[in-house]
């Protein structure tokens, strides 16, 4: 950090819950689906309806609350938030205030290869989602999509123990493996599944008074969590440096210019009138049922990732990049039923196979290449039919032509590996015979020189010739 | 026979014995209701429907159940939801709104075989104890015209009282069942809070509201609160609770009464007429030979402000969807978002609406909070404490209705004295007690009301007290 400057970040993350019906109706919460078509007369707020709790956004929560090792409210209570905005019909939000139904838990993010951080979460409360407003839509006129309205939300706050864009995207991250491990959400990031609001103040090193803070809006990618907070530390320390003081407001990230501007001042904030919601009364939740659903738990990243590290002897650092995306993990275990060798697996996983994914931006899940197929192209390369180099191009191929098989991508590309000794002698020979300067300069002890050999009779091959037999004979011939 | 002057019993005997026929019965009440316009009882009607239902009913031969409503014609007031029918709450903000569902009320009601004849006027969003509030003009009391039926549910109360029907459906925040039914003469019940479903009632005060039944008697408020009452998935607040046979439990002899009184109280306030009437009542029970015991209720006199916070708190969010966006009024050539709101909001309620939705916003505004909606959600629930020690020496508490009889139209200028006329009817809904109001005694040449607060659930008992109470010496 510049100076003697230090950022203060809190997040919240707004994570859809994936329950097929509304959080307070049994409208139906599929993404995608016509304008309003998902919107009955309770999401509308239309005048007697009342809202009745989905039970299962409860355990949802409670299993988010079970995996961070956080308190779970006995009683959770629901509260009126009151703002009048066109997308959100009844003119009040509901969410909870004072009981919300997981306290204080915390998480830990690793910093490099090293070095681990925990960062508290103050709680995580449950909301219902509100409607989208389109200005694009019509000329001069907002329409209003209310598919949305009614979506349940469980809003996770963080305490203010985050310093810098890095750690909140792994922040960020480690909450998105979470709740994809445990099934409460899709996790789906670009359309809206997990949205994030980042708090950020700037301070002098080592005052222990926090900056006042601005509160960073519309978040929807990992990119932009960097990028949003990056920009806003920046102009704060900017402004600090001039002299200016920080306005206590709410700001927008424009991910088009990669700026923020503001929303709203602190004086111009909504008071949200905050009571008690009369229409749903306060549930009990039971330490069995707590119990219930601990048992239950499905393996979480941290657990997965320990397994990884003793089960199949990766290292931390690949363990850990395999289970940030449940799908990658997901695809390198299948991956594994058909190839013995998870070091190779996750190389290849954590490198070719992701590189390739984020070039068409497919998930794993949906990959072109499934894992029999990536095992089989994994399977040449670790008997040595096929180089390295050569499996590159292979798994490109597959991908882009989904009716091929392994091996007759091989034979189409003519990448078969040159295994046998007479055919590799031959070229060796040729080789050798074509560079009598260099053979004479290596014998009297230019050792360099013997790597201009391989790559020669590599040439020679086409880069098929396998290495290790190259090696072996050329040692044999340079005698 | 003058069918309209039959009690919903008789009628259910008359159609079940085939007397007069359900068609019959709809006709003679159009009539009625056609000769008397000037009472401004309805919002809406639909004859020809209520004809057809009836033609329907009458073919159907209602043979079956003796409690059937089958073919008996009845009112709901314009809170309740009526698919495809104008509900407008009293509201010009409402005028335009044909709901596309109906309430979970009207729906059994249907059920059960009755015929909606229209929908009756009310104060805008049950907001009022005068039916002065309504955006459709006042409603006036049958039994003189200058006078006001009571509200909030006035033009249900008008319509039993001017036989355009022998019962009809109302809600109760703070006396809009109980009082009204005391100005028109008729008896009247609010169920404990959660015993009828509010799905399809539109909110006035959530933690308040509740609907109930007015009728000519007691016996008939019994037989209509059956139809209603019960859980409903729908509302998250109704109760899981079997439902007692009203009717049969009204005659019964099971139960074994003792009646609170708050004798101290009522003659606190000085007034000769409401003492002596109150005295009149406790020598009727005492006549009927049933136990009567002096009770505290220590903290009744704050029902009023509590209420006066509370409700308008819960109103001020309740009708923030009335927003011009979606349904209701919206005003035209406006020039912004802020524009729209307000100018629909402004135009859209009427005074008393207003006034309320800026107090319950003040109530709840940061820095107002803990003294006033916090403050009084405490008294409220000392007030729910006093009912629960009163309970334990009795089974019902008795109470004037209302301070005095249905007073002139547009008499009643300070907005403080209006709000006092729900003084006696309020606790039973802080409280979520079951209450009735039975017709005794008259001042002015109009009726007076004497109210029965029953425990939690126990609607039987307190209706067969009432009905006691009602019936008198034999």
């Amino acid at each position: 950090m510049k100076n003697n400057w230090e950022s203060v970040i809190g997040l919240e993350i707004h994570v859809q819950l994936n329950s097929e019906s509304k959080i307070f109706s049994n409208a139906p919460t599929k993404f995608g689906s016509d304008q309003n078509l998902q919107a009955c007369e309770v999401d509308l707020g239309m005048p007697g309806t009342l809202p009745v709790l989905n039970e299962k956004v409860i355990e949802k929560a409670i299993k988010f609350g079970v995996a961070i090792n956080a308190e779970i409210a006995e009683k959770v209570g629901f509260a009126r938030k009151n703002y009048f905005y066109p997308d959100l019909p009844k003119g009040y939000q509901i969410s909870q205030l004072d009981d919300p139904i997981v306290g204080k838990g915390s998480i830990e993010i690793k910093l490099g290869d090293q070095e681990i951080k925990t960062i508290g979460i103050t709680r995580a409360h449950l909301e219902e989602d509100a409607g989208k407003s389109i200005h694009d839509l019509f000329e001069n006129e907002t329409a209003i999509d209310l598919n949305r309205a009614g979506t349940p939300l469980l809003e996770i706050v963080s305490e203010p123990d985050i310093s810098n864009s890095e750690e909140a995207v792994a922040y960020l991250k480690k909450i998105h493996s979470i709740v994809c491990a445990l099934e409460i959400s899709d996790g789906n990031m670009s359309q809206g599944s997990m949205r994030c609001d980042a708090n950020v103040s700037i301070k002098k090193k080592g005052d222990k008074k926090l900056g006042t803070r601005t509160e960073l809006k519309n978040i929807n990618s990992f990119k932009f969590v960097e990028k949003a907070i990056n920009f806003e530390i920046k102009r704060q320390i900017s402004c600090l440096e001039k002299g200016e003081e920080i306005i206590q407001e709410t700001r927008l990230y424009d991910s088009t210019n990669n700026t923020t501007r503001s929303m709203r001042s602190k004086e111009e904030a909504n008071d949200y009138r905050y009571f008690p919601e009369p229409d749903i009364i306060p549930i009990q939740i039971t330490s069995d049922q707590i119990l219930k659903i601990k048992k239950e738990l499905p393996e979480l990243p941290d657990e997965k990732k320990e397994r990884y590290k003793s089960e199949f002897s990766l290292s931390e650092y690949d363990a850990r990049n395999l289970t940030y995306d449940l799908e990658l993990a997901d695809f390198f275990e299948k991956t594994l039923v058909n190839i013995d060798d998870p070091k190779l697996a996750a190389n290849w996983i954590l490198g070719d196979f992701s590189a390739i994914l984020n070039k068409f931006d497919v998930e794993a899940k949906n990959s072109k290449v499934d894992a029999v197929k990536f095992a089989e192209l994994l399977n040449y390369l670790k008997e040595e039919k096929i180089s390295g180099q050569a499996a590159k191009k292979v798994l490109e191929n597959i991908w882009e032509n989904s009716d091929i098989s392994v091996s007759k991508s091989i034979e189409s590309l003519g990448l078969e590996q040159l295994s046998d000794d007479n055919e590799i002698e031959q070229i060796i020979d040729k080789v050798i015979n074509d560079n009598p300067n260099q053979k004479q300069q290596f014998l009297t002890g230019k050792d360099r020189l013997f790597g201009f050999f391989v790559g020669q009779v590599m040439k020679e091959s086409k880069g098929k010739a396998n290495p290790k037999l190259v090696n072996e004979i050329l040692k044999k011939k340079l005698v | 026979m003058d069918l309209e002057t039959l009690t919903l019993q008789e009628q259910i005997e008359g159609l079940r014995e085939k007397k007069f026929s359900s068609v019959e019965l709809v006709e003679n009440y159009i009539s009625v209701i056609e000769n008397n316009e000037n009472l401004n009882v309805f919002v809406s009607t639909d004859f020809e429907k209520a004809i057809a239902k009836a033609k329907k009913s009458d073919e159907s031969n209602n043979s079956q159940n003796n409690m059937t409503l089958n073919g008996i014609p009845m009112v709901h007031k314009d809170i309740f939801c009526t698919q495809g029918i104008k509900t407008s709450c009293g509201s010009k903000m409402l005028d335009n709104f044909y709901p596309p569902y109906s309430a979970t009320v009207v729906e059994k009601l249907e059920q059960a075989g009755s015929i909606c004849l229209g929908k009756a006027n009310m104060d805008e969003f049950a907001m009022g104890s005068s039916n002065e509030t309504s955006f459709y003009g006042a409603v006036k009391n049958p039994l003189n015209i200058k006078k006001t039926p009571g509200g909030s549910s006035g033009g249900s109360a008008a319509a039993v009282a001017a036989n355009f029907s022998s019962f009809s459906t109302g809600t109760d925040t703070g006396g809009s069942i109980r009082q009204p039914a005391s100005f028109c003469g008729l008896a009247g019940i609010k169920p404990t809070y959660g015993r009828v479903s509010r799905y399809g009632m539109i909110a006035f005060a959530s933690s308040l509201d509740q609907g109930g039944i007015l009728a000519k008697n007691i016996k008939d408020t019994a037989i209509a609160l059956q139809f209603i009452s019960g859980y409903d998935s729908k509302d998250a607040t109704s109760i899981k609770a079997e439902v007692p046979n009203f009717s049969e439990d009204c005659e019964s002899d099971k139960f074994d009464h003792t009646v609170g009184l708050v004798t101290n109280l009522i003659n606190s306030f000085g007034d000769e007429d409401l003492s002596n009437n109150y005295s009149k009542a406790i020598e009727r029970l005492k006549k009927l030979k049933i136990k009567t015991k002096e009770v505290e209720l220590p903290n009744l006199e704050l029902s009023l402000p509590v209420y006066y916070v509370i409700a308008p708190a819960e109103c001020s969010a309740n009708l923030s969807r009335y927003d011009g966006i979606r349904f209701g009024y919206r005003a035209e050539n406006v020039d912004n978002l802020e524009d729209l709101y307000f100018k629909s909001r402004g135009e859209g309620f009427g005074n008393e609406t207003k006034k309320r939705i800026l107090i319950g916003t003040y109530c709840l505004s940061s820095g107002f909070y803990d003294a006033y909606y916090k403050k009084a959600q405490k008294i409220r629930s000392l007030i729910s404490s006093d009912f629960v020690n009163a309970f334990k020496d009795v089974t019902s508490i008795m109470l004037p209705t209302t301070s005095g009889e249905a007073f002139d139209l547009g008499s009643i200028t300070d907005p403080v004295e209006m709000y006092k006329q729900d003084i006696f009817t309020i606790p039973a809904n802080l409280g979520g007690l079951p209450a009735t109001s039975v017709p005794f005694g008259e001042k002015n040449k109009m009726p007076l009301g004497i109210q029965f607060i029953g425990n939690i659930l126990e609607e039987s008992s307190l209706l067969n007290v009432s009905n006691k109470f009602q019936l008198g010496e034999k």
